[in-house]
């Protein structure tokens, strides 16, 4: 569970998953570039290689290989605890 | 000083030299016989007097395991020019191509990324200077 707050707290990782959740499926170098371009996100590839190996000891992300390619998948439902938590509807679901 | 020349490092030049003429449209320009493999070089038909494109034997021991590296992480070793990003991607994806990107839009230039069946992936690209 800290795992999902420490996550979610950096910029970074926020737009990581900004990115993902646009066009999920994305390689290293598509990542990197649109966090560059778009987010002006000017971290080294390997810092973000490393925010996302945070991602997905948290669940959020799923790296998974396609032949000789390695995709990163977005995956939302350990947010779902934070909700459980604390219910944003007033009643508990 | 010019550059002339550039270069990519291919699995098999004559799989190679398919891909680039059949596929993406390149003419060759050298073919010249070099022992086990050959001097062989494509141009553009859009500039046949320009810069050449080498597809280079992989043979070395570093060059497989450096291209499988970027390959991995989606990084192409090259780029080529295109005009209309939209047109090419859906051409090359109807004949079979592999894009690891589909065209993303950054404001001044369009990008996609395919495999060039070689061991490579590839950069094309499209400027939009902002009207």
């Amino acid at each position: 569970m800290n795992d999902l707050y420490r996550a979610i707290a950096d910029p970074t990782r926020r737009a990581i998953l900004d990115e993902l959740v646009e066009r999920d499926g994305q390689s290293l170098f598509e990542l990197c570039g649109r966090l560059t371009m778009k987010h002006g996100i000017g971290s080294s590839r390997q810092a973000i290689s490393q925010h996302l190996e945070v991602l997905e000891s948290a669940g959020l992300v799923v790296v998974r290989r396609e032949g000789r390619y390695k995709f990163h998948w977005f995956n939302g439902e350990p947010l779902r605890a934070i909700t459980k938590r604390w219910p944003t509807n007033g009643h508990r679901s | 000083m010019r550059v002339n020349l550039s270069s990519v490092m291919v699995d098999d030049q004559a799989k190679a030299l398919r891909f680039y003429t059949e596929m993406l449209g390149f003419q060759k320009k050298h073919d010249i016989p070099m022992g086990e493999h050959r001097w062989l070089t494509v141009v553009s038909p859009e500039d046949p007097d320009g810069v050449e494109l080498a597809l280079e034997p992989d043979e070395h021991p570093a060059a497989k395991p450096f291209k499988s590296a970027i390959v991995e992480d989606g990084i192409p070793f090259t780029s080529f020019a295109v005009r209309d990003i939209a047109a090419e991607y859906e051409r090359l994806e109807s004949l079979g191509v592999r894009f690891t990107q589909p065209p993303v839009d950054y404001g001044t230039v369009i990008t996609a990324v395919f495999d060039d069946t070689c061991g490579n992936l590839i950069m094309i690209a499209q400027e939009t200077p902002e009207s």
